[in-house]
């Protein structure tokens, strides 16, 4: 699915992979970090994929009312963000409660030729899936000499 | 774009390095509560469908494996990937109270739950007391 990174991309997985790594056993590392990057296991983790014509935005978020998503674009900046609570048995003992629970929030910066006009969005198994649109002319095109 | 092309075709070290580490599933975060009745697990398995999921308990152990499918269209480049892989795998042992066969799951928007009863004879009974 999403292994299918270039050697490029992947190198640089590699390196954010360490780094992370790195914040966990000496706290956040000097090496600069992305401006709107997040650190690890920030809910809802999210995957971004581009074509030709489209981009699409994979945010994993689960038990989720589709409704409950503030979904926005600003520039091109996508803002996501909503709160999940968790049904609490009062009753039970808990031994391990590892799920995100309250609000969140994610910002996620687009190619600057997306068309905010012709978003979509979709909640499927838990996954919100935000489709966006490229402009035309954002397409290589072929000039012809005459 | 044309040097992009030449390193993706070219099977480099740093691509199966990556691709193996791509196969590495995932492991859901879980919540495990009890109450008299048994054992409840919730796990957040985003992108699994039911048909998706194989749960197996055993006397000894609970193993919950989930495959992700997501609608992805032709020719996608990954641009940012926090989710590499896809596939969920995470397991539990038992214990010898809980009864494994009379194990019910059922998932809904990406959250599976697990229920594992204790079995009846070693649940907690409230005695009654009467007045004679």
């Amino acid at each position: 699915m999403f292994g299918n990174l270039t050697a490029v991309e992947n190198l640089f997985n590699e390196l954010r992979r360490m780094e992370r790594g790195i914040d966990q056993i000496f706290g956040p590392s000097t090496v600069p970090a992305g401006i709107r990057s997040v650190s690890r296991g920030t809910f809802p983790p999210t995957n971004v994929g581009v074509t030709e014509n489209e981009v699409q935005v994979y945010l994993f978020a689960p038990g989720l009312d589709a409704k409950s998503f503030n979904i926005s674009i600003q520039q091109n900046l996508l803002l996501v963000s909503g709160v999940r609570k968790l049904p609490v048995d009062q009753k039970a003992t808990y031994f391990r409660q590892e799920r995100f629970e309250g609000e969140f929030r994610r910002v996620v910066a687009l190619p600057e030729d997306v068309d905010p006009e012709r978003t979509e969005a979709k909640y499927r198994d838990g996954v919100l899936q935000i489709s966006l649109r490229r402009r035309e002319t954002a397409k290589p095109r072929q000039i012809r000499i005459n | 774009m044309s040097d992009k092309q030449a390193t993706a075709s070219q099977p480099s070290s740093a691509a199966q390095r990556t691709e193996r580490e791509a196969d590495y599933p995932l492991v859901p975060p879980a919540d495990v509560l009890e109450d008299s009745d048994g054992i409840t697990l919730r796990l957040d398995m985003p992108g699994v469908s039911k048909d998706r999921l194989n749960i197996q308990a055993d006397k000894n152990t609970l193993v919950i494996e989930g495959e992700v499918q997501i609608a992805m269209p032709q020719g996608m480049e990954a641009l940012y990937a926090e989710i590499q892989s896809t596939r969920y795998r995470r397991s539990f042992t038992l214990s010898g109270e809980l009864d494994a066969e009379k194990t019910v799951a059922n998932v809904s928007n990406g959250v599976l739950s697990v229920a594992i009863p204790k079995r009846a004879e070693l649940r907690p009974r409230k005695i009654e007391v009467t007045v004679t």
